[in-house]
Formats: structure tokens, C-alpha cells, sequence
């Protein structure tokens, strides 16, 4: 039984690891700040809980793993905080290309909240349509 | 278990080389920001791999620890992100500091020739703050 849950703790440390890795090279070679953001969140989510599941698999002992269950849930609280925080700043200052993304629903939603239709160029009332004398 | 171990040691310091090229390379704050993020995160899987290896339950506390204060920094620098002009991320070499320098130096002098009491300025935005 030990040697499985050992074998199991070793499958999953190299599985997070490789998301570490993984998370470093699209570091290097992603184009953009949010193409980035995407890797970055591989081993901050699923890498960390792969590793701390192997080290609970390791330890064994109650107590230790009700703290890493803790551990976990921080930084699944935390670590979308922070990718918000940044992915705002990156918008405001302008490093969101808006031309090479599929949906960009945030920079219509402001042209609309401003009264500007983006394809007409027109000033537009709330639900899209030209704005009419 | 320990040729496991060491392997997927190796992997993690890989990412976290890689991880430091982009903070050094940046371009922006924000790019450095994430870079660094994530070496957190891969501080965190190293620390956690380490007490896998020798069952040591003493360094669990320092993982709770870095998943608490580990996106104090990113928040803090997002909050104060500001548009950085192309080619200010890099290292001024001594002549454009002593410019910049002399360029402040004459602005000061100008203020206080000008006698102008405009230093009381509380509250406000801090200087660089992302707003709208």
C-alpha cells in the first residue's frame, strides 16, 4: 500500500513540475502580457495542487495535510486576485492589444458605456441602435 | 523515490531560470510582475517537494506563509501600474542621468526662484496611479 501511494506522490510531483516547466518556457515565448497571464497560471493553480496532493500522499499524518488543504485554498482565493489586479492595470495601461483578440467584450462594453458604436462611428443609444432625432 | 525527486527537482529549477529571463527581459512592469508570480508558486512546489522527499512536516507553515503574502507584491505593483514609454526599461547611462539630473536640478531652482507655495498637496492620487 506504501509503495503505491509513494509511486502515486512521484507521478505527481513530476506531473507539477512539469507544469512549473511548462509555465516557464510560455513565460519566454508567449507575444503579450495576458498570453503570459494564461501559462502563468498553470503552476500557480494545478501544479501547486498537484504537489501539495503528492505531499499529503507522503506525510500521511492528519494534521499536516488539513494545513496543506489550507494551503490550497489560499492560493486558489489568492491567485485570481492577482490575475485580475494585474489584467486590469496591463488593460488601463494599454498593453491589451484589443485587434489580435477574439472577444474583447470590455473594450465594447466601454465604447458603449461612453455612446460611441465602434463599427458606425456613430453616437448610439444604450441598446446599440444610432441615436435618432 | 529519490531519482523522482531529483528529476522533477531539475524541472522546477528549469521553469524557474526561465521565469527569471522574463523578469529580466520584462518589457513591462506588469510582465516582470507575473514572471515573478510564478516564481513564487514554483518556490512554494520546491518547498513542498523538499518536505515530500524527507517527510519533514516542520517546513509545511512556510508554504501557508507564501501562499498568503504571495500576491501582496503583483497587487500592489498592478495597483501602481503606469504607461511606461517604449525604451525606458533598461539602464540610463551615465551621461542621460547627469541630463536628467541637471534638467531636475534647473526645474527646482526655477521653483524656488518662482517662490511658488505649492507643496501642500495632501490626499489625491499617488503619482503613477492607473485610474478609469
Amino acid at each position: 500500500m506504501t509503495v503505491v501511494l509513494d509511486v502515486l506522490a512521484g507521478a505527481l510531483m513530476l506531473g507539477g513540475a512539469v507544469l512549473a516547466l511548462g509555465a516557464g518556457v510560455g513565460l519566454v515565448r508567449f507575444p503579450d502580457l495576458l498570453s503570459r497571464m494564461h501559462t502563468a497560471a498553470k503552476p500557480q493553480v494545478l501544479g501547486l495542487l498537484l504537489m501539495l496532493l503528492a505531499l499529503a500522499l507522503r506525510l500521511r499524518a492528519g494534521s499536516v495535510v488539513w494545513m496543506l488543504v489550507l494551503v490550497a485554498l489560499l492560493q486558489l482565493m489568492t491567485a485570481p486576485v492577482a490575475a485580475h489586479m494585474v489584467a486590469r492595470a496591463g488593460y488601463r495601461t494599454g498593453k491589451v492589444d484589443s485587434e489580435r483578440l477574439v472577444v474583447d467584450e470590455l473594450t465594447r462594453d466601454l465604447a458603449m458605456a461612453a455612446g460611441i458604436d465602434l463599427l458606425e462611428g456613430d453616437v448610439v443609444d444604450d441598446d446599440g441602435a444610432p441615436r435618432g432625432d | 523515490m529519490t531519482v523522482v525527486v531529483v528529476l522533477a527537482a531539475a524541472l522546477l529549477t528549469a521553469g524557474a531560470v526561465l521565469t527569471l529571463v522574463r523578469a529580466e527581459r520584462g518589457p513591462s512592469m506588469l510582465d516582470r510582475t507575473v514572471a515573478l508570480d510564478v516564481l513564487t508558486s514554483v518556490l512554494v512546489s520546491g518547498v513542498a517537494l523538499h518536505a515530500a522527499w524527507t517527510r519533514r512536516t516542520d517546513t509545511v507553515p512556510v508554504l501557508l506563509a507564501l501562499a498568503l503574502v504571495g500576491f501582496v507584491g503583483s497587487v500592489t505593483i498592478a495597483r501602481f501600474a503606469a504607461v511606461e514609454p517604449e525604451g525606458e526599461g533598461r539602464v540610463l547611462t551615465r551621461e542621460e542621468v547627469a541630463l536628467l539630473e541637471a534638467q531636475r536640478r534647473a526645474e527646482q531652482e526655477d521653483e524656488e526662484a518662482s517662490g511658488s507655495d505649492d507643496d501642500e498637496h495632501h490626499g489625491g492620487p499617488a503619482p503613477g496611479e492607473v485610474r478609469g
